[in-house]
């Protein structure tokens, strides 16, 4: 089995720590986003959405991180706690899964975009207003997950981990080499992330944060990439 | 006690739910949240779900929100046929994959320009910039396309010979465009064929029924107080301009 990955990306991560945490036996195949590989021709090939993680079982390929995790977790038959068979429990994980793509993916995504493509894109800095509501709605997002989705439980659908916490953490982590932290003023958060990193196995998560956390370097990379210079116009579209 | 289903068939997924609940012979009781009069931001409808959207489901003190949550609950608790969501490892994984790449692809790009072309002029009075207009209009395509060349390709529906919750996800958001005036099946005949062949496996009246007040609403906006719009404009317009 192969997983086409960029661990810069947080759907990458969260199949990647799911894998290596469980121990699935997979094949690592960079798509190096910060050089705009998701774009070769090759990749367009396997995935005409031209984004990562896919995964490639045999001849079967799949595109989405949650469709991957749910995949895995059927074929592989891993602990019922990652996607509990019961019909509420189970309900909870998916009500997360689904409300995070436009809530806390979408506003950490976006000032992690800000920050680090911005510049490179537009050649000037972020205009403050646009900084200022992006860190408000990802703001928004986090008192969310706080008061519906994690409220006092150790996790989201209670005593044990599910694909919802991991889902749920990389995106948090996302803007956090640039300056942002959404678990600062949050002690709840930092329990639950403490918690999190425990069950994952804390060096397997901090290694797969590694490069996410270097945000001058990943701006480096991209400078001094002629590739990812011709690419530009297509990332425009992220700010409009 | 019956299941209770909080919508507003204004909105996209909540007709997904209601057709899938009224198809499926599922047993449940319409509760009305106008999303116009601003209901969802009321304290009844707070108690129900903090996020305050609809769809929203409530089976005895179990609330639920996010419509694919709601009918893959609905799925299990009622023991749908097996070709909504099939048990297969495969044909499973494929409609998660268009559930998942939808809300950004798809549900954002629908919506837009039901706002862009309808509500945002009716709130601040005047045409969208042209700019604006285009770019959305581009990347409406765009997911238009993907929908065709890697979702539907030559298949009847998405995952094969049978519809799936995937088919009736993506219907939904494709109808809404059209409330606006823009006809998005115009010059695509597969996607057409598509829609014809999920308005019939759903039941055309069920269909119909469905999406009577979204194609209904570029006149019954004409009728509507642009005051009651206020409550939305600042969200609107940083969402969408």
């Amino acid at each position: 089995m192969e997983l086409y990955l960029d661990l810069v990306s947080p759907p990458c991560r969260a199949v990647y720590l799911f894998a290596e945490a469980l121990k699935i036996p997979f094949e690592f195949k960079l798509v190096d986003l910060s050089a705009g590989q998701q774009y070769s021709e090759e990749f367009g090939k396997l995935s005409v959405v031209k984004k990562v993680p896919v995964l490639k079982d045999g001849s079967f390929v799949l595109t989405e991180s949650t469709a991957i995790l749910e995949y895995l977790v059927q074929k592989c038959s891993v602990a019922d706690h990652w996607f509990p068979a019961d019909l509420q429990q189970r309900a909870r994980v998916n009500e997360y899964l689904s409300w995070q793509h436009l809530n806390l993916r979408s506003h950490c995504s976006k000032v992690f975009l800000l920050r680090t493509l911005y510049p490179f894109v537009m050649g000037s800095e972020v205009p403050k207003e646009k900084m200022d509501a992006a860190v408000e709605d990802m703001k928004q997002s986090l008192n969310l997950l706080e008061e519906k989705f994690l409220q006092n439980k150790p996790f989201i659908v209670g005593n044990k981990i599910s694909l919802a916490d991991l889902v749920a953490m990389v995106e948090i982590m996302q803007p956090l080499g640039t300056g942002v932290d959404g678990f600062q003023g949050r002690p709840k958060l930092m329990a639950w992330r403490d918690r999190v990193k425990k069950e994952l196995g804390e060096k397997l998560f901090d290694k797969t944060h590694e490069a996410v956390l270097n945000s001058s370097g990943l701006q480096q990379k991209m400078q001094n990439n002629s590739e990812l210079q011709k690419l530009k116009p297509l990332f425009i579209k992220y700010f409009r | 006690m019956a299941v209770e289903l909080y919508l507003d068939l204004f909105s996209q997924p909540c007709r997904s739910v209601f057709m899938f609940a009224k198809k499926n012979n599922i047993p449940f009781e319409f509760k009305k949240v106008s999303l116009m009069d601003g209901e969802h931001y009321g304290d009844d409808f707070g108690k129900i779900s903090i996020i305050r959207k609809v769809p929203a489901l409530r089976d005895g003190d179990f609330c639920l929100s996010e419509s694919i949550a709601i009918m893959v609950y609905l799925a299990e608790k009622f023991q749908t046929p097996d070709f909504w969501y099939p048990a297969d490892l495969q044909q499973r994984a494929r409609v998660n994959e268009y559930l998942s790449w939808q809300h950004t692809a798809i549900r954002m790009q629908g919506s837009k320009m039901f706002w862009l072309r309808l509500m945002i002029p009716k709130m601040i009075g005047m045409e969208v910039p042209k700019e604006k207009m285009d770019g959305a209009l581009e990347d409406l395509n765009n997911s238009l396309n993907l929908i065709e060349e890697k979702f539907l390709q030559d298949r009847p529906f998405i995952v094969g010979d049978r519809m799936s919750l995937a088919d009736l996800v993506a219907i939904v958001e494709i109808m809404q465009p059209l409330g606006a005036g823009l006809d998005v099946f115009d010059g695509r005949p597969r996607l057409s064929s598509w829609r014809d062949r999920v308005r019939t496996f759903i039941g055309e009246e069920l269909f119909d029924e469905a999406h009577q007040n979204i194609l209904g609403a570029q006149e019954g906006l004409k009728q509507i107080d642009p005051s009651k719009l206020e409550l939305f404009k600042p969200k609107i317009l940083r969402l969408f301009l």
